[in-house]
């Protein structure tokens, strides 16, 4: 048993995945049929035995339909924890119970338990904008986010741009274009920050883009590149050189 | 993070009941969350309780009611209102622009989207050696202020201690100087004039505000303040808290300014009021720059810098300044000058 608690973490949790009864869990790896990193490292958890599914629905449905019926039967605040509890989270379109304390983050939610790594960890403070994801149509970091505090809200992740037939949204075929990355661990991230401009400013000046891009930090420094891709995107001339004048 | 169970309550009285159930040890209010998730992962906290008022509306709202509305000569601001929001406000933007500019640029669009206006004003310092778990500093019942012998670049040049904070708050000063009011329910008060709202250290080093517990903020309200504006020096463009900011009130007879007020931030404790500002920007034209200068270097009279912060007596002055001069509508004034 890893003693890293990163690691040991999902090892504990991962009731979630199994609830969901998807192997690789939604949207996330293991389609191709091949040993991804992150199953090799979580195998030694999957035994861990799945809870009821009877009591998944109780306590979430009750505090996502809390603020919507002020008036509905019962009364007090709903509550959840500190133990586990099955919720059910709107991610990319699908009803997705999840089982998880209070004390996770939407973005372990999403990456430990569920196993959808587009998201990315890396400040873990909502500073570098590397989990950023839509909520309510809302550009959001993850982690500062909690996963119960997103029952009831429809949460888009990178995993949920492109359309179901696969076809790439306009934002990551522009990326692609335009080699708008190096490392590429914070694209996920401006990507979806992207998608979040164009969505409000479909056609951003560059100025825009600049402002809408200002939560996210790419250390390998590909913003011109990233700039022009976004500009593309929405139908307008690159103008960022190489040297990003 | 510690564990601990998590509470949607529908009303903030329930929120407020919550607040004072004994049967809790640490309950805590969570608005956007931005600051409270940041000290739960810094183990500065641990509540056994989370008390979610992120998304609670006044009893009469309905679904999709406004969270900016102006009525009988006052704006009013929800608590969870966020601060993009609050930044992309029609009300806000020609009612009391000082607002607006004041979180427009604050943290990143991310932390606008969620961070609410009652987290903004009620957020804990940046203090490095205060977000320090293993610093017991005065703040958390140490015996030091580690910032006076220590690293003080961020730290106060007003206040005089003992702790050497300063309020991170944009919206704060800028709210105090619109004659903002924080509404609240849970204690003997219901109505708190943001020069109230916060204390220095010496009145008690542990907290940065007048609430008791049990008080929960429901709403804002403020007095329109259509010549306004806010202006903050900063060492990035993006998250990142200002090195000194300025929030200016005018009311101009021509170019002249015949009232002002003025209330700086990242420079004290508690949003900064300076009467002695307001008073010798009285009677100066917006387009007499010399005049202007000597008007806000009175900012700094009285400051008492720490070793590495003396930068701010500099910084000041020229942040006022150009407060000014976008209140006035001429932005592009602070541009060329130095």
């Amino acid at each position: 048993m890893p003693e890293d608690p990163k690691l040991h973490r999902p090892v504990a949790r991962n009731e979630g995945t199994r609830l969901v009864g998807e192997p690789g869990g939604p949207g996330g790896p293991g389609g191709a049929g091949g040993v991804s990193r992150r199953s090799f490292i979580k195998t030694v958890g999957v035994s861990a035995a799945a809870s009821s599914l009877a009591a998944a629905a109780q306590g979430a449905g009750v505090l996502g339909a809390h603020l919507d019926e002020p008036e509905a039967k019962g009364s007090g605040p709903a509550m959840l924890g500190p133990e586990a509890a099955n919720i059910t989270l709107n991610i990319n379109g699908k009803s997705t119970p999840v089982r998880v304390e209070p004390a996770t983050t939407l973005l372990e939610a999403l990456r430990l338990h569920l196993s959808m790594t587009g998201a990315k960890e890396v400040c873990d403070r909502g500073a570098c904008g590397a989990c950023s994801v839509l909520v309510d149509g809302r550009l959001v970091t993850a982690c500062m986010l909690l996963a119960v505090d997103c029952i009831g809200s429809k949460i888009v992740t990178v995993e949920g741009l492109a359309s179901a037939d696969g076809k790439l949204d306009p934002v990551q075929e522009m990326f692609i274009k335009h080699d708008a990355l190096q490392c590429g661990f914070c694209t996920p991230g401006f990507v979806v920050a992207s998608r979040a401009l164009l969505n409000t400013t479909p056609k951003p000046t560059l100025t825009q883009i600049k402002r809408a891009l200002s939560g996210n930090i790419c250390r390998c420094g590909t913003y011109s590149n990233m700039f022009n891709a976004v500009l593309e995107a929405s139908g307008q001339a690159p103008v960022m050189d190489q040297k990003g004048a | 993070m510690n564990r601990f169970a998590f509470a949607q309550p529908r009303t903030f009285q329930e929120a407020a009941t919550m607040l004072a159930d004994k049967r809790f040890s640490l309950p805590v209010l969570k608005g956007g969350g931005i600051d409270l998730v940041d000290h739960l992962k810094e183990g500065l906290t641990e509540p056994d309780v989370v008390i979610n008022v992120r998304r609670l509306r006044p009893g009469w709202a309905t679904a999709g009611s406004p969270q900016i509305t102006e009525s009988g000569g006052l704006i009013r601001i929800e608590a969870g209102t966020t601060l993009a929001d609050i930044a992309a406000s029609e009300i806000i933007r020609a009612k009391a622009p000082v607002l607006a500019q004041a979180v427009e640029y604050a943290a990143s669009p991310q932390v606008r989207n969620v961070a609410t206006a009652a987290g903004n004003l009620l957020q804990r310092p940046r203090c490095w050696y205060y977000r320090h778990r293993q610093t017991e500093c005065l703040k958390k019942g140490g015996m030091k202020c580690f910032a006076v012998d220590g690293e003080n670049k961020y730290h106060a040049i007003f206040g005089d201690g003992p702790c050497f904070i300063v309020h991170p708050s944009n919206l704060a000063p800028a709210l105090t100087i619109c004659d903002g009011v924080a509404h609240v329910i849970g204690g003997k008060r219901e109505q708190i004039p943001l020069a109230e709202l916060y204390h220095l250290p010496a009145r008690d080093v542990r907290s940065e505000n007048t609430l008791e517990p049990g008080e929960v903020v429901t709403h804002l309200t403020c007095s329109p303040a259509p010549v306004s504006g806010f202006y903050a020096v900063k060492e990035k463009q993006s998250f990142d808290w200002p090195l000194v900011a300025a929030s200016v009130w005018m009311r101009l007879d021509g170019a002249r300014i015949s009232e002002a007020r003025v209330c700086a931030g990242a420079v004290a404790p508690v949003p900064w009021l300076l009467p002695r500002v307001d008073g010798a920007l009285r009677g100066v034209s917006v387009d007499d720059d010399a005049g202007l200068r000597r008007a806000c270097a009175v900012a700094v009279e009285g400051a008492r810098p720490l070793a590495d912060n003396k930068y701010k007596l500099a910084l000041l002055p020229v942040a006022i300044r150009r407060a000014v001069l976008i209140a006035a509508g001429k932005p592009q004034a602070t541009e060329v000058d130095a």
